[in-house]
């Protein structure tokens, strides 16, 4: 089974400026998609992730590398046809309707009349723009307008659906949604590969990662390769104590009322910890040990960059 | 049809384009005001509505081709709408051809709407529909088709302003460079005439296009210049088309 997508020591060079100047963006960027899986590409900003889709799509032209979409070669137009995309920022014609927008972009693939009207009502529904479906773009927020683009992403049922920053510009109950449905295209069989520079909230979705800083791939795996299970610390929130009690066991990060939030860093003084809490007649709010996570991670080697 | 898709969302763009309709309402302006003018004057006062409305519907066409060329190419680049299209399974070359449909679509609809009101008011003036006029018109409409597709190349890679002007210049090189040939003719063989021809062939002659006054005054055509002229007319345009493929295909969206 080809991989969905294929890159290989991907390099684009910007020239910018009036007297150009040259800025390498990618610097030799390899990594590979798996068919079926949902591919969290993420980097801080201006780490080159809209650089390498745009690469992928065939807007710019590398200046050395390969690009397999499916085993096909990125520069023929016909590796685009099972694919679908959401641009970073929506840019689309303000003055066409949600409605028309997708009927244009059905024409686009060059899919038929018939079939299409069904296909729109469909998605316009899935992504909760039913009743705007006949108001022009332009009267669209930005959330909406990210739906109206997830919509015309999925017209022609792609294979692979790629993301480009889907969750910017939407409110918590949005990004919730947008997720789930993300994790509706895997359970349909379908390729997710989307960029992300938030970390909070997708890495429970992602099966495979690859994360870029200034153009290079700095790590690349299966999150729980990636994640361990380490306990870094554990959080203790606690009251009827002073934050001094507990000098030498734990750091107290903040105190709200008669609430102090701890971070214990050696799980054996979690115990000795909660017999001073008890000891005091004191008492235990909450208790919770923090793994690892994405976002550890991810701060630690861009960081180390 | 993709490309055809996109001829009808720039159509849809360009009616929107409220500089079109200034220049639709000065065209019909110095249309209409050819009856006054033809009172004024002395001499066959139809002879002055048919130059003068000829000569509106050309310049403001050619104003029109020039403002919504340049001006829609490039406004799909700066908005970025164009990063949604070439996503699609769609070839540059395809892109620049539905964009110059649109156009050429937008330009058929501006002439056939200059044309009537022009063949009212002669018919104001004569109570005969004349269709000979329309001869005029359509090779009018073929320079606008030519101009149209320069305006497309330029602004594939340059800002409106700058298109607009190299565009103008285009035009009023094509205008004048007939002038050539009356300089070749005269010349002695040699280098330097080899040099004006090849300059000649080269440079567009849009005086091709020009059958405002045979038409108006009646003389008569003969049919092989109406086939050269259209032949001209089309093979410029699919060379200019081409060229504007060539750079577009090369440029970075970034
Ligand atoms: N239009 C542009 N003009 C100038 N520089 C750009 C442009 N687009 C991107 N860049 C530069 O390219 C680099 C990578 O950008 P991008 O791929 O958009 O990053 P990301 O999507 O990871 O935030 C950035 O450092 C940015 O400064
Ligand atoms: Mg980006």
């Amino acid at each position: 089974m080809a991989d969905a997508i294929r890159i290989d020591k991907l390099q684009k060079t910007f020239r910018l400026g009036f007297i150009p100047k040259t800025r390498p963006i990618l610097k030799g960027i390899s990594f590979s998609v798996r068919e079926g899986e949902i591919f969290g590409y993420l980097g801080p900003n201006g780490a080159g992730k809209t650089t390498t889709i745009k690469c992928l799509l065939g807007l710019i032209h590398p200046d050395a590398g390969t690009i397999e979409i499916f085993g096909r070669s990125h520069l023929s137009p016909r590796s685009r046809e099972p694919l679908g995309f959401l641009p970073e920022n929506p840019y689309f014609y303000d003055y066409l309707t949600a409605r028309e927008f997708l009927a244009f972009t059905a024409d686009l693939f060059g899919l038929a009349r018939k079939e299409t009207g069904g296909r729109i009502a469909r998605l316009l529904k899935l992504v909760g723009l039913e009743r705007a479906a006949d108001l022009p773009l332009r009267k669209f927020s930005r959330g909406m307008l990210q739906r109206a683009g997830l919509a015309q992403a999925l017209i022609n049922d792609p294979k692979l659906v790629i993301l480009d920053e889907p969750l910017g510009g939407m409110d918590p109950l949005g990004r919730k949604e947008i997720r789930d449905i993300i994790v509706r295209f895997k359970d349909e069989g379908k390729t997710v590969f989307f960029t992300s520079h938030i970390l909070q909230d997708i890495e429970m979705i992602c099966d495979r990662v690859a994360i870029i800083v200034g153009g290079r791939i700095v790590k690349e795996g299966a999150l729980r390769d990636l994640v361990s299970e380490r306990v870094l610390f554990t959080e203790a929130t606690v009251s009827g104590l002073f934050p001094d009690a507990f000098r030498g066991l734990a750091e107290s990060v903040s105190v709200q009322g008669d609430r102090v939030l701890l971070r214990i860093f050696e799980e054996s003084k979690v115990g000795e910890v909660l017999d001073l809490v008890r000891a005091h007649k004191g008492r235990l709010v909450s208790l919770s040990p923090r793994t690892e996570t994405l976002e550890d991670i991810f701060v630690e080697t861009v960081t180390r960059t | 049809m993709k490309i055809w898709a996109i001829a009808g969302i720039t159509f849809k763009e360009a009616k929107r384009d409220r500089i079109l309709y200034l220049l639709f309402f000065f065209a019909a302006l110095g249309i209409v005001a050819s009856r006054a003018l033809a009172v004024l004057t002395v001499g066959d006062r139809v002879k002055i509505i048919k130059d003068v409305g000829l000569a509106s519907i050309s310049v403001f066409g050619v104003l029109m081709a020039i403002l919504i060329g340049t001006g829609l190419v490039y406004k799909e680049i700066d908005k970025k709408t164009i990063f949604t299209l070439l996503a699609k399974p769609l070839h540059r070359a395809e892109f620049i051809l539905g964009k110059f449909l649109g156009l050429v679509l937008t330009l058929f609809v501006m002439t056939l709407a200059m044309s009537l009101i022009f063949l009212a008011i002669v018919y104001a003036h004569t109570l005969k529909i004349e269709g000979v006029l329309l001869v005029a018109v359509g090779y009018i409409f073929l320079e606008l088709v030519l101009i149209t597709a320069v305006a497309v190349l330029f602004s594939s890679f340059s800002t409106p302003i700058l298109s607009s002007l190299f565009a103008l210049a285009f035009y009023l090189i094509g205008h004048l460079s007939w002038g050539l040939e009356l300089i070749i003719k005269k010349m002695r063989p040699g280098a330097g005439k080899a040099l004006v021809r090849a300059l000649y062939t080269f440079l567009p002659d849009l005086e091709n296009f020009n059958f405002k006054t045979e038409v108006v005054h009646g003389l008569p055509i003969p049919p092989g210049i109406y086939v050269s002229a259209f032949l001209y007319g089309v093979c410029y345009t699919a060379f200019i088309l081409g060229l504007a493929v060539l750079v577009f295909r090369r440029r970075d969206f970034i």
